[in-house]
């Protein structure tokens, strides 16, 4: 069985089954226990549900002991660029404590942060930034593309014995989908394939997931097939679903609303370069937003992100400078 | 609550670990110079008096964090001697299986949930070991060393006031050697005192003579106390005294080295010797006996850490990621 649900709410419940079912689930941030937040405290009292400074490094570090100790926090970052004050605790003490441990800790910490919301938020709130933590290793990162996704993907990175940074993507807080009743686990580094297809594959994270399915309706009414690809989470990486993908199609866009040098199509594209090279009819080409600060200014905004229209060209490109087969 | 003052047993206890931590810091700067130590080498040499006097006060189920000059820390923790040795050298045998080394060893069996490399970066994490204790109702305590160049560090500002405002058992442990790696206090802040800083927060705090391993005794004694019957935070800012530069092979040439007589007075080994001969702790000749044990543990440690192999391979990918 399974009810509807704004994204949003699909995390929320789940972040409330996995407390309801372990008691060493924390939950803390900087607005927990005041309004908004409030039913939590209710169900959980306020030992389990803090409400905690504006001290980003304070958080993630107490999260990162307290993990140590036998809890499993999770941290409400509210903005995926407020890690950004506390990279020491998210980047170079969560995920080493284990290996240079040499294996004595685990630190069981969801990371929990929004994203991505290009909608006039400007330079400092909008940031695609989940590819700069999918190179350090020790870290996982998952981005939801739907409700159910965001549901199941939060219960595991609650039960996963390692540091998790969660990542929703703003623009689709209040979209609503169909959510899996009572418990519903999604397992990391699994792809999900939204669209089957045989001529071009395209990868598509978070957000633009939407929009590389918008491009291939247009796309099937030119009948162009393509095949939509969503890793879900970035690290671990699904390239076995990715390749698998391309060894049919021979063709590959990346679509990913990071900017180039720090996005996971860019990885993609060397794994696929490396390991596909032999499947590929055309050269890989990536949908990016341009290397530049998202400006505030709505047409300048929508200049700097991919869109079905970007997707759309790319994938005719691609198709275009295939070579003529048999 | 009111400690048991330090007496003969613990004062014996107490140097047995001093004379540990300052041949072993003096064996590893020597195997540092035959290139037989790998990496970055902090020593601790000079500081034994606090670490001893903390560590020896507290349980295996107590905390411990320190930064990166933490071999006294592990080893007053309670790390045996070969292993932090083994770690060192890079061998399978070591605490961390030789993938932390001297600035990241762990030893989560006696409670050193580790040191960082980061100045102060571990200090937040105390306050996550403090709360796990105080939800879990226990009476155990987190403990943090740190240096005073890690005061004017945000991290420090942050989990001080979170301290504070949660009242969490946590007791910050300032080692004051004056120099913040290679600059002096004074060039960083016009703070002098490192207790001062976390006035305003209503911390219960004290300044003391890190050399003098009776007063960090009693200092801190007075604290854990009041931590383990639920107050906190605290903080104990010991001034003290590096032997060495800031790392193996600093040649220090930017602050002016104390003379040997100097160091006579300072010396918190001695200091103590001095002072438990005077008390009638012990008999005078007592103190050779544990200098002697120690140089034969750390002879010990140094044919441990050579005999183990280097750790294998496979080793690496496993260690990414915890399962299950």
């Amino acid at each position: 069985m399974a009810h509807e649900l704004p994204f949003i709410a699909a995390i929320d419940e789940a972040i409330r089954l996995e407390m309801e079912r372990d008691d060493t689930v924390l939950y803390f941030g900087q607005n927990m226990a005041t309004t908004e937040n409030e039913p939590y405290v209710d169900a959980f009292g306020k030992d389990r549900v803090r409400v905690t400074p504006i001290s980003e490094t304070a958080e993630i570090g107490m999260a990162i002991g307290a993990a140590m100790a036998g809890f499993r926090p999770v941290v409400e970052l509210y903005m995926a660029e407020f890690m950004l004050v506390a990279m020491d605790q998210v980047i170079n003490e969560a995920p080493r404590f284990r290996a240079m441990s040499g294996g004595q800790v685990k630190v069981p910490l969801v990371l929990k942060a929004g994203f991505g919301f290009t909608a006039g938020w400007a330079g400092q709130h909008t940031g695609t930034i989940g590819a700069l933590f999918m190179g350090v290793p020790g870290l996982k990162v998952v981005m939801p593309p739907t409700a159910a996704d965001a549901k199941g993907l939060m219960a595991t990175a609650i039960r996963d014995d390692n540091p998790v940074v969660y990542l929703h993507h703003y623009l689709l807080t209040l979209e609503h989908g169909e959510v899996p009743d009572g418990e519903y686990l999604v397992p990391f580094g699994k792809a999900a394939i939204r669209r089957e297809g045989g001529d071009v594959t395209i990868v598509a994270t978070g957000w633009t997931v939407d929009r590389a399915l918008g491009a291939a309706e247009r796309l099937a009414a030119e009948g162009i097939q393509a095949e939509v690809i969503d890793p879900r989470t970035l690290a671990p990486l699904d390239t076995q679903t990715i390749l698998e993908s391309v060894d049919k199609t021979g063709r590959l866009v990346l679509v990913d609303q990071a900017t180039r040098h720090a996005s996971v199509s860019t990885v993609i594209a060397g794994e696929v370069a490396e390991h596909g090279f032999s499947s590929l009819k055309a050269p890989i080409v990536q949908v990016t937003a341009l290397d530049a600060t998202i400006p505030y200014s709505e047409p300048l905004e929508a200049f700097v992100m991919p869109n079905e229209d970007k997707i759309v060209a790319a994938v005719q490109g691609v198709l275009g400078s295939a070579p003529v087969t048999a | 609550m009111v400690p048991p003052p330090l007496g003969g047993e613990q004062a014996l206890r107490l140097l047995a670990t001093m004379w540990r931590i300052r041949l072993f810091e003096e064996q590893v700067s020597l195997l540092k110079r035959a290139d037989q130590v790998h990496g970055l080498i902090h020593s601790s040499a000079g500081q034994e008096g606090v670490a001893a006097a903390v560590c020896s006060q507290l349980r295996d189920a107590d905390v411990v964090y320190s930064g990166d000059r933490a071999h006294g820390h592990s080893i007053a923790k309670g790390a045996p001697l070969e292993r932090v040795m083994a770690e060192l050298m890079g061998r399978d045998g070591g605490l961390c299986r030789g993938l932390g080394g001297s600035m990241h060893l762990v030893d989560l069996e006696h409670g050193f949930l580790g040191a960082t490399g980061v100045v102060g970066g571990n200090i937040p994490i105390a306050l996550g070991s403090a709360l796990a204790a105080r939800l879990r109702g226990e009476d155990t305590v987190a403990v943090v060393f740190f240096g005073d160049g890690a005061v004017q560090a945000g991290h420090f500002n942050e989990t001080v006031n979170l301290a504070a405002l949660w009242r969490l058992p946590i007791i910050l442990v300032c080692e004051n050697n004056g120099f913040a790696e290679f600059t002096p206090r004074s060039a960083h802040t016009i703070v002098e005192r490192v207790s001062d800083v976390v006035a305003p927060y209503g911390v219960e705090r004290a300044t003391v003579d890190g050399n003098d391993a009776v007063a960090v005794w009693d200092a801190f004694g007075r604290y854990l106390a009041s931590a383990r019957a639920g107050g906190g935070p605290f903080l104990l800012e010991c001034l003290t005294h590096r032997l060495g530069g800031h790392y193996e092979g600093d040649p220090g040439t930017y602050r002016e080295a104390l003379d040997a007589a100097d160091w006579q007075e300072k010396d918190p080994i001695l200091r103590l010797q001095r002072h438990g001969i005077a008390q009638r702790w012990f008999e005078a000749d007592r103190p050779a006996v544990l200098e002697a044990e120690a140089a034969e543990a750390v002879e010990q440690a140094v044919r441990f850490g050579r005999e183990s192999p280097f750790p294998p391979l496979e080793l690496i990918e496993g260690l990414v990621y915890a399962d299950g």
